[in-house]
């Protein structure tokens, strides 16, 4: 087969390199041509490849590209390699594909900032390494592309760098991400350690001969794999970074923070899925830290009053979903969750962005309202993207998240408790988005006179790409019809050959001839469809229509709203527990230690050598006369002591 | 025949005027010279005993020693006469450098 695979990330690279070297000398247009159209060829060869593998046979969908012997040394053998398979292939064409939409948005949101040429540059590179990321065929190269896109995130989280919160927050996701990273690295050595190699297949074929299935290597390699996913995807106990990302520009929270590089994590567990199925315990792990962070974000995400931070804590929230489906073991309902979340949290960001280039910056939800009739698109496609993350029917977030749902209750890994905090969440999610919906669009204005005169629709270089996502929210979910709903579930047989997860044919074997699993998957469907519906028609109530209520509310559960409107103050908690000591002990090392122990050693010894070299330099006089002396002295002594004995 | 401790004595004479030579002289010629004067007192020793042992090794050993005298004779001059170019003076004191 003809070659074309390496084609995929080298136009954003090449993006990268045009715009980087000749930044501040060219003009917007070719720099917005250069990086738009760098990205669209990707993705049209993103579709070449998909088509490619849809017409070879379903178990052999697989294009392994060896570019070259990265670094071969002795036994330790890394080539530069790609592979395409019905995993990647949907990854790539989520991240060419959302990222051409929000390069294409960026080019009105970003039209008059001053730092054009860069924000296009470090997109382009960002696009290059998470397509790394998920086309290399071995864990070295994929690290070089997590890696990657941690710069990225960092440089674009910090593009305002004059902003002090802005470049502190840039800080904080590098730091808090190395932390994940270690635990990648430890992980990626246990898996050498005993498989002698790093290549996907041939982890994936020798690992279940060399670890014993539960066994504490393998459980201890998937669990520091999974602490590199919580640091890069955001979840308990790294989290912290990615709410604080939102200084970034709005178009890089859609295209990094929410639709792309936080399902890395995802993604690598998915890629990992034969490790995680000999370890049962990082299974649950995986489980339990993805319902809790995704009950504890939600929860988070209510009180919040900054749009752009309820939508952080929202995709916080849909993370821990898709880790949910990783740890029942249902990886490609997480893969599922992970596409049409990367088109309705997409669109809800751009959206957002549009309503905050309407506002002059403005973000905090409390000084807008009755945008709808000023921002008629952007209204609308906002509704779909709302729909479809709280699980309306027909919408795509409603397919990828009932089957997670359903997967968490009847997976022989998940449980009722799982399932129960999942519907809490989805209530929780339906929640506070209608709150976010009504407060921005609906009711009467709350900002101040002069930027309600500049109220407008954004240009049409934003609005098309939010209506295109709004296409995809709407029938995203389509091509993962659960089988009671009369659908194919096309999606999840398409990654079947890769995933040794579930084992989709036994679940579609129970939902297929056990009639009662099936009407309990049902019942289970309506009562949160139900809940669903409930609890938006109370997000509108407090609202819009009776928002005295939500003040009562408010005031009869303050001590809750502080605790949430504060975050649990985890940020806080960190502070004093991580980063004082951490301060008070460098300050000790620098000040004490350093400064008395290490410098004063160094000082004495130079002194004593002084003191010493005082005493004896005389003997050195640099007279010869007297060195004659000496010599014919030891001569004599010597001579003498020959003599006696 | 002479007897052999009239060589010992003769030569520790002259080692001990060399000697005397090196550490009292500031002249570095006169110092040179002493060197030289202690060589020789050697080599007479050597001869000494060489003849007393009838053995030919010491008459072998003192032809080295000269040559090697007369290298360094050569090569010891021409120092002294770029140290006098230099400072003036072949007085031994004037070249401590090394003293602070």
């Amino acid at each position: 087969m003809e070659k074309s695979l390496y084609l995929i990330p080298l136009f954003p690279l090449i993006g990268f390199l045009l715009n980087g070297l000749t930044i501040g000398r060219t003009s917007k247009r070719f720099i917005s041509a250069i990086a738009c159209g760098a990205i669209g060829l990707s993705f049209i060869f993103s579709v070449r490849t998909f088509i490619l593998l849809l017409n070879l046979p379903e178990e052999g969908r697989l294009i392994h590209e060896k570019l070259f012997a990265w670094i071969p040394s002795g036994s330790f053998q890394v080539d530069f390699g790609l592979l395409a398979d019905p995993l990647s292939a949907v990854m790539i064409l989520v991240v060419t594909g959302v990222g051409f939409l929000i390069h294409v948005y960026s080019i009105g949101y970003m039209h008059d900032d001053k730092g054009y040429g860069r924000y296009f540059t470090y997109l382009n590179l960002f696009v290059f390494s998470m397509l790394i990321l998920v086309l290399a065929d071995n864990y070295l190269l994929m690290f070089v592309g997590w890696e990657g896109v941690g710069l990225c995130s960092y440089l674009l989280i910090g593009f305002w760098f004059e902003k002090q919160s802005a470049s502190d927050a840039g800080k904080k996701a590098f730091i808090v991400n190395r932390i994940g990273d270690f635990g990648f690295l430890l992980g990626l050595f246990i898996i050498f350690w005993q498989v002698g190699s790093l290549d996907f297949l041939t982890v994936n074929q020798v690992a279940p001969e060399v670890f014993a299935v539960g066994g504490g290597l393998i459980t201890a390699a998937t669990l520091l794999l999974f602490l590199g996913a919580t640091g890069k995807s955001a979840q308990i106990p790294l989290y912290v970074w990615l709410p604080d990302a939102m200084e970034g520009p709005t178009p890089v929270s859609a295209l990094i923070h929410a639709a792309t590089m936080v399902t890395a994590g995802v993604y690598m567990i998915a890629r990992s899925n034969v490790l995680y199925m000999m370890a049962p315990t990082s299974l649950l792990v995986v489980a339990i830290i993805g319902v809790a962070t995704a009950f504890f974000a939600g929860t988070i995400a209510l009180a919040q009053n900054d749009i752009k931070r309820v939508l952080a804590y929202s995709t916080v929230s849909q993370l821990g979903y898709m880790f949910v489906a990783c740890g029942v073991a249902a990886f490609s309902a997480g893969i599922f969750h992970l596409m049409t979340h990367a088109f309705f949290k997409a669109l809800l960001f751009l959206g957002s962005g549009s309503v905050i280039h309407a506002m002059a910056g403005q973000q905090d939800m409390r000084y807008m309202g009755g945008l709808r009739k000023q921002m008629p698109w952007t209204f609308r496609t906002f509704i779909v993207a709302t729909a479809a993350i709280a699980g309306i029917p027909m919408f795509s977030g409603f397919f990828s998240k009932d089957e997670i749902l359903w997967q968490s209750f009847s997976s022989q890994y998940g449980s009722i408790w799982i399932w129960l905090i999942g519907v809490a969440t989805a209530l929780l999610t339906a929640f506070y988005m209608t709150r976010l919906v009504v407060m921005t669009f609906f009711g009467e204005g709350r900002m101040d006179h002069h930027t309600k005169e500049h109220l407008h629709e954004s240009p049409k270089v934003m609005t098309i790409p939010l209506m295109v996502l709004a296409v995809l929210s709407l029938i995203g979910g389509y091509v993962g019809i659960p089988a009671v709903l009369g659908g194919g579930n096309h999606f999840a047989k398409f990654l079947e050959p890769v995933m040794q997860g579930l084992g989709h044919e036994e679940a579609h074997h129970a939902l297929l001839s056990g009639g009662h699993d099936s009407s309990l998957e049902m019942i289970l469907m309506g009562s949160t469809i139900v809940l669903i519906i409930i609890s938006i028609w109370l997000g509108v109530y407090l609202y819009n229509k009776n928002t005295a209520a939500a003040g009562k509310l408010r005031k009869s559960l303050a001590p809750i709203h502080t605790l949430l409107h504060g975050k649990y103050f985890v940020d806080e908690l960190y502070g004093k527990i991580i980063v004082q000591p951490l301060i008070a002990g460098s300050l000790f090392l620098w000040k004490i230690f350093d400064v008395f122990i290490i410098d004063g050693l160094i000082n004495g010894l130079a002194t004593v050598m002084g003191d010493i070299s005082t005493v004896i330099r005389p003997i050195q006089s640099g007279k010869i006369r007297s060195y004659a002396t000496i010599f014919l002295l030891g001569v004599v002594i010597l001579v003498g002591i020959y003599i006696i004995k | 025949m002479v007897p052999i401790t009239h060589f010992l004595i003769l030569s520790s004479l002259l080692f001990v005027v060399g000697a005397a030579g090196v550490l009292l002289s500031r002249n570095l010629i006169v110092m040179f010279m002493s060197i030289e004067l202690m060589l020789n007192a050697a080599n007479l020793l050597l001869i000494a005993f060489s003849r007393h042992l009838n053995l030919m090794d010491g008459h072998v050993i003192v032809f080295i020693i000269l040559t090697v005298a007369a290298a360094e004779a050569a090569v010891g001059l021409a120092i002294i006469i770029n140290l006098f170019r230099n400072k003036e003076t072949i007085n031994a004191d004037r070249f401590s450098l090394f003293k602070r």
